[in-house]
């Protein structure tokens, strides 16, 4: 919580972000945040997570210890959609 | 874990979806292949000693093999949780701070001293790499060992491990069905060609899976 000069609080309204973050070779890169109030926000992180789905990168959303969840589309409810890139054998 | 296949099974059709009792099949093969390496040259060892004392020698070299054939394999088994070249100070620690925040308290703990994540699966306990996964089975004694990495060398190490982690959380079998097994064995041969910094991870899986 923040202060004010007088040295009282002062409640945030920042209204809280969720994150469409890509792991790549900087550790990862955040490419979209957005809010479900704000509607020009969704867009511009549906055409990246789409953006990002064509190129071959995988969508996950971490639901906890041991649980995630494989997504085509982006979960507007979620708090963190992670990109990865496919695994494979050897 | 999660019931959605994972996608990158499709690139492996021909193999079957890995299952418990595939896995316990493969582990009566990995114990017969070792038998197959270790009997004769025992066998041969011990047919000389009889035979011929003055052929003690070669039975010795018998005996060795019948000790290095079987490690060689643990030791490949081992190798595929070694650690990889890293990238920069910078992207390593970002990762690292995107992996802690996948994980609890105590796989996190882990991680830090180890190098390998433990995750709780359907199939036994894991203990995720770089480039390849342990898998403690259920009792505790035998670990398969699976090579299976990313498709993208730049990563830090702990974007590599926080790949596979999820992968892992998506789809255990079909983690399994599209990872190479590289090794199954007891739990103690794989733990001796271990890195000694590693070892209380396996120790902590193996624990772990006893419970199961």
């Amino acid at each position: 919580m923040d202060r004010r000069a007088d040295g009282t609080a002062a409640e945030r309204t920042i209204e809280h972000m969720a994150r469409l973050i890509r792991m790549d070779r900087t550790g990862h890169s955040t490419l979209a945040e957005w809010t479900a109030a704000d509607a020009a926000s969704v867009e511009a992180a549906v055409a990246a997570f789409r953006e990002q789905l064509d190129a071959g990168y995988y969508a996950v959303v971490s639901e906890g210890e041991g649980r995630a969840r494989q997504v085509d589309e982006l979960p507007l409810d979620a708090d963190l959609v992670i990109l990865r890139r496919p695994i494979a054998g050897g | 874990m999660s019931a959605a296949a994972l996608p990158e099974t499709a690139a492996v059709r021909w193999r079957p979806r890995v299952d418990a009792r595939d896995l316990a099949r493969r582990g009566r093969v990995w114990t017969l292949i070792t038998a197959a390496h270790t009997v004769p040259f025992l066998s041969a060892a011990g047919v000389l000693f009889a035979l011929e004392p003055l052929s003690a020698p070669v039975g010795l070299m018998a005996l060795a093999h019948a000790w290095a054939i079987p490690e060689l394999y643990a030791k490949r088994g081992a190798h595929v949780v070694a650690p990889r070249p890293r990238a920069g100070d910078a992207p390593e620690r970002t990762a690292l701070g995107l992996l802690g925040d996948l994980v609890g308290h105590e796989a996190r703990e882990l991680h830090a001293r180890t190098g390998l994540v433990l995750e709780r699966g359907r199939l036994g306990v894991w203990l995720v790499a770089e480039a390849g996964a342990l898998l403690v089975r259920p009792g505790g004694r035998r670990v398969d060992c699976w090579c299976v990495h990313v498709e993208d060398g730049s990563l830090p190490s702990g974007d590599r491990i926080a790949h596979l982690l999820l992968a892992l959380r998506t789809d255990e079998q079909g983690f399994a069905t599209v990872a190479n097994l590289a090794f199954s064995g007891a739990r103690g041969r794989v733990r001796r060609r271990l890195r000694p910094a590693m070892r209380p991870a396996l120790d902590a899986a193996g624990r772990a899976a006893r419970a199961l």
